[in-house]
């Protein structure tokens, strides 16, 4: 019986329009060329309205003065300030506003997010209704709420309630003394920034310590330590004084100090505690997602409660929490536009408010205004990518 | 805030889809059988809604008196509340037919937005309010004050003039709603609320205490506020010009509600051409030979209209002044119909 020869052969090529290299490529430029004639329809059709509407249009009006006041800027802006000014006054003021929301809303959501899964009772059931209720009231009713019932609340001007280290709060926000370090303050600033820098070395050679050899070193204390005391040293030797410029109360207002506007206040406090309540189920959610066992080994290999949690624990569950956490980080840069509907003058209300207004530049201003949006955005989401990647489970 | 900002972007977007220009109000608006009239969000008096959502006020009665001489009927109007910031997209983008919304007439506005401002219904100033309690006379007292005001306005810019021209400072506290401006003003936000005085007049009416407040002296801006049309449809900027004259040469012709019907038979040539009787003005407009009769019959003339919703008898309690007719000391003034 003859073996049977197989022949191996090359199958058939297939017409050119069959090869499926080629027709890949055709639909990707099919596609592409739709979209960009899509864009170009867009603009253009924009541009004839625009010239039917008799409308001016560009950019140039960035470079004419602005001629209205802003309440709360970082730099001083005035009528006489342009209008490019007056976009970074907005742009400025909504990173403020996003950055300490961040924050203090990362700080609050994790606590209330191991709260809820506290074994004590009362704490984990007020954790669930703060959740609860936060979660499901619209973030804009919870922004009037602690603006016009939290300003109704406050004394007017002449009853300002006098805090401590002569701090006023009233109507008009609250108002803290400046601030005035002379020259030689100089020399406390290095001195922190070099306590600092040797305390970031002294936790890094007691971790290596502590693997090489199982010996603690208590990092915190003397760390503590060495920032205070070496900051307070440099404070006395070098002279350095501090002056305060107090706020004082005029006809209608206090002048001097650092005033926070009660707009700045009730954002950013309706910010915090609302996206508070989303990282808090974030991290509630990647708490639970390390299974029960991880925190058994743990305990088998004998590490403390606090080393279980840090080295464990969090560890894992960092890696189910950082990419909702970034979509809570979005979200409280997207939400703080809201402010315009309380008299924050961020972006929305500065430049796509007012601006828009004066000059009628309605696309020009708006698209800038999403380019920033969509700057902070892509930003904020390559830092915690970045962050993601260096926490991600690494195969092997 | 955010639905108004969606509404705002698709006007936006509006604007960039409609592929032909606006040729033909007129037929527009006789093909869906109503007029579109952008509105205030409700400023007694010139336009704002009643509990069952009948808008009423002068600048409603100028929609009102287009619509009866558009449909002889002045019911046919629907209503748009704007807000400051929305009213130019809204009419650019063709959602209202007409901006009949306390709009300041400027130079800017006028020749660089694709718009036309029809006329002045209503010649106006910006005033200051403060509270009573805190014993200021005079807006030379204000330096240093914080002032409430409604963003995108002429108001906003008029205010850093004023202070600057005064060597004062202010600080500007600025909402995108007027209903907020109001209420940061009543729980003490600010010292001063600053609009157009009549405005002023008019949120003062609706105060728990009105006599608690008081409108100082000064007018820092001249703020004539009319009706305003798109560019490009000239017939239809005559019809909201000649709609407006009509109002007034009614008034000074002495023509009313009451009597309009009477006055058909008067031997006054001016008259006879006004309601029709004699020649034809209505139909080179697009109208009918009756329009400024129908006007009066269903609205009266200017100075009722402002009788009934802004005059000194109603709770905001405004005198004619500049408003009045030309020939009683005002500057209401209607070129000839003829």
């Amino acid at each position: 019986m003859a073996a049977i020869e197989t022949e191996r052969q090359e199958p058939p090529r297939p017409a050119f329009y069959n090869d499926p290299v080629v027709r890949g490529l055709f639909y990707q430029f099919v596609v592409g060329a739709l979209v960009i004639a899509f864009i170009f329809w867009i603009v253009q059709n924009a541009a004839v309205n625009l010239a039917a509407q008799n409308k001016t249009t560009g950019f140039d009006f960035l470079w004419k003065t602005a001629g209205f006041g802003i309440s709360f800027s970082l730099f001083p802006f005035d009528r006489t300030s342009f209008y490019w000014e007056a976009f970074l006054v907005g742009l400025t003021n909504t990173l403020l506003v996003a950055v300490i929301g961040v924050i203090l809303a990362t700080l609050l959501g994790f606590t209330i997010g191991i709260a809820r899964l506290s074994s004590n009772w009362i704490i984990a059931r007020l954790a669930t209704v703060y959740i609860e209720t936060i979660r499901n009231i619209p973030l804009l009713l919870q922004l009037f709420f602690w603006y016009f019932a939290v300003l109704k609340a406050m004394p007017a001007v002449r009853d300002s309630l006098a805090l401590p280290f002569d701090m006023f709060i009233n109507q008009r926000g609250l108002y803290v003394p400046k601030p005035l370090p002379d020259e030689q303050f100089f020399w406390v600033y290095i001195a922190l920034a070099l306590a600092l820098a040797a305390s970031v070395m002294i936790s890094r050679w007691a971790k290596r310590q502590l693997e090489a050899t199982g010996q603690r070193f208590p990092v915190f204390i003397v760390s503590a330590a060495i920032i205070v005391g070496l900051t307070a040293v440099v404070w006395i030797v070098s002279g350095a004084s501090m002056d305060f410029d107090p706020p004082v109360l005029n006809r209608f207002n206090f002048r001097g100090g650092i005033e926070l506007p009660p707009e700045f206040v009730a954002l950013a406090f309706g910010l915090v505690i609302y996206t508070a309540a989303f990282i808090a189920e974030t991290v509630r959610g990647g708490i639970l997602a390390v299974s029960h066992g991880q925190t058994e080994a743990a305990q088998s290999l004998g590490l403390k409660d606090g080393d279980r949690l840090r080295l464990v624990i969090v560890p894992q569950a960092m890696r189910v929490i950082i990419p909702p956490l970034t979509s809570q980080y979005l979200n409280l840069t997207k939400n703080s536009s809201l402010g315009a509907a309380i008299g924050y003058p961020e972006l929305v209300n500065v430049f796509t408010g007012t601006t828009l207004n004066q000059t009628g530049r309605a696309i020009e201003v708006i698209a800038l205004t999403m380019a920033v949006y969509l700057t902070f955005s892509l930003t904020t989401s390559a830092v915690m990518n970045w962050y993601n990647a260096r926490v991600a489970l690494v195969e092997r | 805030m955010s639905k108004k900002i969606i509404s705002f972007a698709l006007a936006a977007t509006l604007g960039l889809t409609a592929t032909t220009a606006y040729a033909d109000i007129l037929s527009d608006v006789k093909a869906k059988g109503y007029l579109q009239c952008g509105v205030t969000g409700g400023v007694a008096g010139f336009s704002a809604p009643d509990s069952s959502n009948n808008w009423s006020g002068l600048e409603v009665d100028f929609c009102r008196a287009m619509a009866a001489a558009i449909f002889n009927d002045s019911e046919k109007v629907r209503y748009t509340p704007l807000t400051s910031q929305e009213r130019f997209t809204a009419l650019s983008a063709g959602e209202i037919d007409i901006l009949s919304r306390t709009t300041t007439w400027t130079m800017s506005r006028d020749t660089q937005l694709g718009i036309n401002f029809v006329g002045t219904m209503f010649y106006d100033g910006q005033g200051f309010m403060v509270r009573k309690a805190d014993g200021i006379a005079s807006a030379k007292d204000l330096s240093g004050a914080a002032i409430c005001i409604e963003s995108g306005t002429t108001t906003e810019l008029n205010a850093a003039d004023y202070f600057a021209a005064n060597g004062m400072e202010f600080n500007a506290v600025v909402f995108v709603d007027q209903d907020e401006v109001v209420k940061a003003y009543e729980d003490g936000r600010c010292d001063v609320y600053t609009t157009d005085s009549s405005a002023l007049a008019s949120e003062r009416s609706k105060f728990a205490n009105p006599d608690d407040h008081l409108i100082l002296p000064e007018i820092i801006s001249k703020e004539p506020l009319g009706p305003v049309v798109r560019q490009g449809d000239d017939l239809w900027f005559n019809i909201a010009r000649w709609t407006y004259f009509a109002l007034l040469e009614a008034e000074e012709l002495g023509v009313t509600q009451a009597n309009v019907d009477e006055q058909l038979g008067s031997d006054n040539p001016a008259i006879k051409r006004l309601l029709g009787v004699e020649g034809d003005f209505g139909t080179p407009i697009g109208l009918t030979k009756d329009w400024a009769y129908q006007i009066v019959k269903h609205i009266g003339n200017y100075g009722e209209s402002y009788e009934r919703h802004v005059g000194p008898s109603t709770p905001i309690g405004l005198a004619r002044g500049l408003n009045a007719l030309w020939r009683d000391g005002g500057i209401q003034y209607s070129p000839p119909i003829r």
